[in-house]
C-alpha cells in the first residue's frame, strides 16, 4: 500500500494512487475525490519524530568525497523544520557554489527498538519513502559535521510522495535509486551497496537509543552528486517507491534581497 | 500511524507545550572556547567555528526533572553541560537580533549530558543521543518574568558541592544573536528548545551522584545519575 498526505481544498487528506480519467496519475482523497498531483499540495507522507541521516554509506560515494573508512556508522541528526513534501521549493541561496541534491532511502521506524538485534531489525519498520537531503558544502566546516547549516536548512529535505509500506517492499536491500536534473541521469546506484545496510543501521542505533514509531533513518547517497542551480527541477526515483521531484528557487521567493 | 509523543515531562502543559525538538549549540561559551585553545586552529578543525555549530538532542533524550538518567554500561562519567534553554513562543525565520528575545516563550534549564568525547570534529552521536540524556525543567519561566537572559548565572551542585559556577554573561553569542544568527537558516517553531551552550569545563558525575543545575530565576534542575544495571 502507499500513502501519501495531501493538502486540498482547505483541509488535511489521506490519499492514495489512482489514475485519473485522461490517463495521468494522480491521487484519491480519503474521501473520494480523484485529483491530478498537481492540483494537491503533498506532504511529508508521515509525521516524522527524530530524523536520522547517515553520511558516506555508499563506498563510492565516501571514494567519490575522498574519505576514508569509518569504524562505525557516521550518523547525523536533523530537525523538522527542513523536511518538505513531494513538488515542493527549495531555496537556494544566491552566492553558494556547491549545492547538491542527495537521493536516498527512507526507512520509517513502525513500533519502538531497543537492543534489536539484526535478524529482527526489519519486524520494526512501518515503511519506506524517497528522501532527497540537500547540501550546501560552502557552509560545511569541521565541527560537529555536517554543521546544520550546511545539513539542516529549512525545506531541504525532502521526502515522499509515498509512504510504502514494509510488506510491499520484500528487498530492501536491493533497490535502484536515480537522480535526474532537468531530465538529465545524473546519480544512479542501488541500495546492495550501503556500508550499513537497513538491518544493520537498525540493530547499531538501537544498541544505543531507543527508536520510536515515526523516527525516520535516511541511509546514505550513492555517488554522483553534483550541483544544482535555481530553477533546476530535481527528480529523485527509487525503485517501487515513485518519483520525487523538488524544484529548486532563488532568494527572490522568500523576499530576500 | 501513530507518532508517539516525546517522553512525557510534567512541563509540557499547556501554554507552554513543548515541541519535543531540542537544539544545543557548541562552543557558545568563551570558557569552551578558551579550553581548546590553540587546538582551534590546527586539524583537524583548521579554523575557529563561524556559524553557531548545533547539534540535535533526539526525543529520546528527553527526560523530566527528578528522573534517574542512566549512564550507559562502560561509561565511568558522564559530561554534565548545564545550560539555559531558549523556549520558542511563535515561528521565528531569519529574526532580527533586536526583535529576537519577542519570539521566546520563556527559558528553562536543559543538561546537556555527554560521553566525554574529543575531537569535536565528526563525533558520534552516540555521545550525545543516549536514552534520558536531556533532562529539562523544572518548568518553563515565562520571558517577562527575566529581566536579562545575559546576565544570570548557572549553579551546577553534585552532591551538594559547588562543581561549576557560570554567567551568560560570558556567551560568545549573546541570546538574541544566536537566535538571529540560528534562524537565517533554520526555523524555530513554537514549543522547540535551544540550549544556548555550556561552560568549560564541564563537571563529570558517576553513577550513584545527583546533580542539581541552578539559574538565577529559573530554578533548580535535579536528577540522579544511576549505572545501566541499577
Amino acid at each position: 500500500m502507499m500513502r501519501a498526505r495531501v493538502a486540498y481544498a482547505g483541509t488535511l487528506h489521506g490519499a492514495e494512487p489512482a489514475q485519473l480519467a485522461d490517463g495521468r496519475s494522480g491521487v484519491r482523497l480519503a474521501d473520494g475525490r480523484v485529483l491530478a498531483e498537481e492540483e494537491v499540495v503533498w506532504l511529508p507522507p508521515f509525521e516524522a519524530g527524530t530524523i536520522i541521516a547517515l553520511g558516506l554509506n555508499y563506498a563510492a560515494h565516501a571514494r567519490e568525497l575522498a574519505l576514508q573508512a569509518q569504524e562505525e556508522p557516521l550518523v547525523f541528526l536533523k530537525g523538522p523544520g527542513a523536511l518538505l513534501g513531494h513538488r515542493g521549493t527549495t531555496r537556494r541561496p544566491a552566492g553558494v557554489k556547491f549545492m547538491h541534491y542527495e537521493c536516498e532511502l527512507a526507512v520509517v521506524i513502525g513500533r519502538s527498538a531497543r537492543s534489536v538485534r539484526r535478524g529482527e531489525a526489519l519486524q520494526h519498520v512501518a515503511g519506506y519513502c524517497i528522501a532527497n537531503d540537500y547540501a550546501i558544502r560552502d557552509y560545511l566546516e569541521n565541527w560537529y559535521r555536517p554543521n546544520l547549516r550546511a545539513k539542516n536548512r529549512d525545506g531541504a529535505t525532502v521526502l515522499g510522495p509515498w509512504l510504502v509500506d514494509a510488506a510491499d517492499v520484500p528487498d530492501p536491500g536491493n533497490l535502484g535509486l536515480r537522480t535526474f536534473v532537468n531530465g538529465r541521469l545524473t546519480q544512479q546506484g542501488n541500495t546492495r551497496d550501503l556500508i550499513s545496510d537497513v538491518p544493520a543501521l537498525i540493530e547499531y542505533l538501537s544498541s544505543f537509543m531507543t527508536l520510536a514509531a515515526g523516527d525516520v533513518i535516511l541511509t546514505g547517497t550513492p555517488e554522483g552528486v553534483s550541483n544544482v542551480e535555481a530553477g533546476d527541477e530535481v527528480a529523485c526515483e527509487i525503485d517501487g517507491l515513485g518519483r520525487l521531484l523538488n524544484t529548486l528557487v532563488g532568494d527572490d521567493a522568500f523576499g530576500i534581497a | 500511524m501513530a507518532v508517539t509523543v516525546p517522553v512525557a515531562v510534567p512541563i509540557d502543559v499547556a501554554p507552554w507545550r513543548l515541541s519535543g525538538v531540542v537544539y544545543g549549540t557548541l562552543l557558545n561559551h568563551r570558557s569552551a572556547v578558551a579550553a581548546l585553545g590553540a587546538a582551534v586552529n590546527a586539524p583537524p578543525y583548521q579554523a575557529p567555528p563561524r556559524a553557531p555549530v548545533l547539534y540535535v538532542k533526539p526525543r529520546n533524550t528527553l527526560t523530566p526533572a527528578g528522573a534517574s538518567v542512566v549512564i550507559p554500561a562502560g561509561v565511568p562519567e558522564v559530561e554534565v553541560g548545564a545550560c539555559l534553554g531558549l523556549v520558542i513562543g511563535r515561528s521565528a525565520c531569519r529574526v532580527s537580533e533586536a526583535q529576537a528575545l519577542e519570539y521566546l516563550a520563556g527559558y528553562l534549564i536543559v543538561n546537556d549530558v555527554s560521553v566525554p568525547h574529543l575531537p569535536y570534529y565528526r563525533p558520534s552521536i552516540r555521545h550525545k543521543a543516549r536514552d534520558g540524556f536531556c533532562p529539562l525543567g523544572p518548568r518553563v519561566t515565562a520571558r517577562a518574568a527575566l529581566a536579562d537572559p545575559d546576565a544570570l548565572t548557572i549553579r551546577v551542585h553534585v552532591d551538594g558541592e559547588l562543581r561549576q559556577e557560570a554567567s551568560t554573561a560570558e556567551l560568545v553569542r549573546p541570546v538574541a544573536r544566536l537566535l538571529a544568527d540560528v534562524t537565517e537558516f533554520m526555523t524555530l517553531a513554537p514549543g522547540d528548545v535551544l540550549a544556548v551552550g555550556a561552560a568549560a569545563p564541564a563537571p563529570r558525575v558517576r553513577a550513584g551522584q545527583r546533580v542539581s543545575i541552578e539559574i538565577d530565576g529559573l530554578g533548580v534542575l535535579t536528577n540522579t545519575f544511576a549505572g545501566a544495571g541499577s
